[in-house]
């Protein structure tokens, strides 16, 4: 096990090294650039000189995306030309609270997911099966970042029970249950698409054991339903489930980015789209590398949960 | 199965309860909360671009000047009085004594060097604390000389009359020499000023927190406490205003401003302020290059309509470059073109042109650009109406400018535009003199020019009586009303919006959200 961890650590630096260097090309290859940026209406050619030269941007490509590797590897990810703080700092900020979100969200979608597809599939075109598959339809179909504005109308605007936005209470506060007021909505909104997509495929994997000879059998030698639901087939339905979960990470991040700018949670996708527009060249490329080393981690972690699982796998 | 999460519901209601109810809290007494559009860059003013940056400094920070309440005219500040050599070349000001920085420094004529020296002096020791973007607003300054304690001289290398504007803008404003030595690498987010309140904490993307300075020498404020707020999406700030998590919100969307006029629990506040949003039409290449095409595309857009329908009553029309809130510079004979669909006909036909071909650029947002893809369209509609045949190509804002600002070339008719300045001279100078061509340095990038204009507007420049300084800007801007080098569109009104809870609160035609005379019981 140890071995096949290592090698597929390994296997993940190239595709962090590939990706910091389409990062660094698609920064440098959208018209604009951060002096532009920052300057705005007031970037007139020698403004724009004298910028560039102070942020070292008069170099060539290469060199700079070298500068940048070399003090990468120095553990220094550079300085945000619009924030005027060192980009470590800011993306171990926003990524705190990204995960936190990203976590509450995974956790939610987990749980009803696999509960919702095992009660769907058990019952199969029996009334729950409709009702949950009709949520489920419904929690696909539907962009997050409406569906947040129509919570926050609700429960923050039109009955006052949570708070519209932000991660905790701007004066006071701080405490847990504050943060997990905040929490709510915007990890509920989160959820609601992955647990769409997590209870069917649960749904679709627990119909494919059930119908096992293998189950006839515990069936058969007089176990209890739930003890052949949950201690049999769930059990193999799993294998199939955990990467889905995995996968499920990536949208959860992805959509963290129109859920945080909605609720203005100080997360990593609502920092990217910031730094995106005004060209902050070195924060986007550091909050894209954390992000994308998040999501190699957490694949890698499936994977390797579900080689515990299914030994025919371990090789 | 069941009656294992029977066990559990209970308790999940009684914990989702207990998150739940003492949210409805509202914002505590004499602690103002403030929603702004985003995340500040820094706190230096020197640094710092950003309007919203400049709603924090400018209760943090003083200038040696600052414009006086309602008004664009400038008034003493940390400088008591001042007078200007007769060759406009030396401006000597008298300082208040008394002052200290927040952090205990006193406030003299070495500090205020050493605010202009770091970001003028390349070779200054404290000259890499920066990049300073807008530093060149300061480009005419040649040295900073102390002349004793309490009395400093500005030397500048050519007559200049913004000077004073541009010391009352946030760029101006003065910061603690000791601050800036103490953090080297952090200034930004350690800012330590004059202003009637002190910096507290910083907490990223979350919160600014300010303190009443009860040393003020313009007498303490009235609040405890002001917080700001970055909530970047504007639904959202909108909903935190409803739901009472903000006492005062800026940039209020047209959408929802009758909403928060009709409640009786809110105050909408409208200011009209030194923006400008207008169309540029190349001068050089294509129909625009014909005066009376031009003016043809003036009497074509309705922009009555375009300010009360499109804007919903968030700006007024405009008709020149200069804003009406320069009170002492703009034109008041001057009467918007009419919205007259057959009188631009008849240019139209006048001129010689039949249905011309134009190319629009139009971005999907930017600083001060209104609602440019909805606008865009609108005038687009109006001048098809009149013959016009109009293409539009959209673009992001940045790369907008990218090809905006370099000059429009044979392929680009015209293109969106808006400005927010200090100063009534900075955006004709720079956008309308043939000096200030692209190729030039400048932003004239639809190459309009006349030389009467170019004449008028150099010397306003350099004209020190204030006066005789605005008469130059109206002679101007009746020769540019009739050259129509624009379609002038819009001014823009700035607006916020507060519970009934605040008092004592006003929008400037700064556009600075000054917060000394707020209070909040």
């Amino acid at each position: 096990m140890t071995a096949y961890i290592g090698k597929r650590l390994l296997a993940a630096i190239p595709v962090i090294l590939g990706l910091s260097i389409i990062v660094f090309l698609v920064m440098k290859l959208i018209p604009g650039d951060p002096a532009q940026a920052l300057l705005g209406a007031y970037a007139t050619p020698e403004n724009v000189e004298r910028i560039n030269r102070v942020l070292g941007l008069d170099r060539s490509w290469p060199e700079q995306y070298l500068i940048w590797v070399g003090n990468l590897l120095q553990g220094d990810f550079g300085r945000s030309y619009i924030l005027n703080r060192p980009v470590l700092d800011e993306v171990l900020d926003r990524f705190a609270a990204t995960l936190i979100l990203a976590g509450a969200s995974l956790l939610i979608c987990s749980v009803l997911g696999i509960l919702a597809g095992i009660v769907s599939a058990v019952r199969q075109f029996g009334w729950t099966d409709r009702i949950v598959t009709f949520f489920v339809l419904i929690g696909i179909s539907m962009p997050a970042f409406f569906l947040g504005l129509v919570l926050i109308l609700l429960f923050a605007v039109h009955w006052r029970l949570l708070p519209a936005s932000g991660m905790y209470a701007v004066y006071g506060g701080g405490d847990l249950p504050d943060l997990l007021r905040h929490l709510i909505l915007p990890a509920g909104t989160l959820a609601i698409v992955a647990t769409g997509v997590v209870a069917r495929l649960t749904r679709a994997a627990m119909l494919e054991v059930l119908r096992q000879d293998f189950i006839r059998t515990a069936r058969a030698k007089g176990l209890s339903e739930n003890a052949v639901i949950y201690r049999h087939a769930f059990r193999a339905a799993l294998v199939s489930i955990i990467p889905v979960i995995g996968i499920q990470t990536g949208f959860v991040l992805g959509g963290a980015v129109y859920i945080e700018t909605v609720f203005q949670w100080p997360g990593l996708g609502q920092m990217l789209v910031k730094a995106v527009s005004t060209r902050d060249l070195l924060l986007v490329q550091g909050g894209v590398l954390v992000a994308a080393t998040l999501y190699v981690l957490i694949n890698l972690l499936a994977d390797v949960a579900q080689a515990m699982l299914d030994p025919r796998l371990k090789a | 199965m069941t009656s294992k999460w029977y066990g559990l519901a209970p308790l999940l209601a009684a914990t989702a309860l207990a998150l739940v109810s003492p949210a409805a809290a509202q914002t505590p007494p004499n602690v103002l909360i403030v929603g702004q559009i985003a995340e500040p860059q820094s706190l230096d003013p020197q640094v710092s671009t950003a309007v919203n940056d400049f709603r924090i400094l400018v209760n943090i920070y003083d200038g040696l000047v600052r414009y006086a309440d309602g008004t664009l005219e400038v008034e003493p500040a940390l400088a008591t009085d001042w007078t200007i050599s007769d060759d406009g070349l030396s401006y000597t000001f008298n300082l208040r004594e008394g002052v200290t920085f927040h952090d205990g420094t006193p406030f003299n004529a070495e500090a205020v060097k050493f605010n202009f020296d770091r970001m003028l002096d390349e070779d200054h020791p404290y000259y890499d604390t920066g990049p300073f973007p807008l530093s060149f607003n300061f480009s005419a300054v040649e040295s900073v000389n102390v002349i004793d304690e309490h009395t400093v001289e500005f030397v500048l290398t050519e007559p200049f009359a913004p000077f004073l504007s541009n010391l009352a803008y946030p760029t101006g404003l003065i910061v603690s020499p000791q601050g800036v030595m103490d953090n080297v690498d952090d200034y930004g987010r350690n800012p330590s000023g004059t202003g009637p309140y002190r910096f507290v904490e910083w907490q990223s993307n979350t919160r600014v927190v300010v303190e009443a300075n009860a040393d003020y020498w313009d007498g303490a404020p009235a609040l405890e406490a002001v917080v700001f707020r970055p909530i970047t999406d504007a639904n959202t700030r909108v909903a935190e205003m409803l739901s009472g998590g903000i006492d005062v919100m800026v940039e209020v969307p047209p959408d929802n401003v009758s909403q928060f006029e009709e409640d009786s629990a809110f105050e909408v506040y409208e200011q009209a302020g030194p923006h400008v949003w207008y169309v540029m039409l190349n001068a050089r290449y294509g129909p625009f290059a014909d005066k009376l095409v031009r003016q043809a595309a003036n009497y074509a857009v309705n922009k009555e309509a375009l300010v009360n329908e499109v804007l919903q009553g968030t700006a007024t029309v405009s008709d020149s470059p200069i804003a009406p809130a320069f009170n002492w510079a703009y034109n008041e004979n001057l009467e918007p073109y009419p919205y007259d669909p057959d009188m631009a006909g008849q240019l139209l036909s006048q001129a010689g042109v039949d249905s011309p071909e134009v190319t629009f650029y139009v971005t999907e947002g930017g600083s001060g650009m209104l609602d440019p893809v909805t606008m865009g369209t609108a005038i687009q509609a109006d001048l098809e109406a009149v013959g016009f045949d109009v293409t539009i190509e959209t673009y992001e804002w940045n790369t907008f400018l990218g090809i905006v600002n370099p000059g429009l070339g044979e392929d680009v008719d015209m293109a969106e535009m808006a400005w927010m300045t200090n100063d009534p001279d900075v955006l004709p100078f720079l956008t309308l003199r043939t000096g200030a061509w692209p190729e030039e340095g400048g932003f004239n990038s639809s190459y309009y020019s006349n030389e009467e204009v170019d004449e008028l507007l150099e010397a306003a420049r350099v004209e020190t009586d204030i006066e005789a300084r605005g008469d130059l800007y109206k002679q101007m801007q009746e020769i540019v009303y009739e050259d129509a080098p624009w379609i002038f569109v819009a001014n823009w009104q700035q607006n916020a919006v507060t519970t009934q809870a605040v008092q004592g609160f006003s929008l400037q035609p700064s556009f600075l959200l000054q917060l000394h005379d707020v209070s909040k019981p």
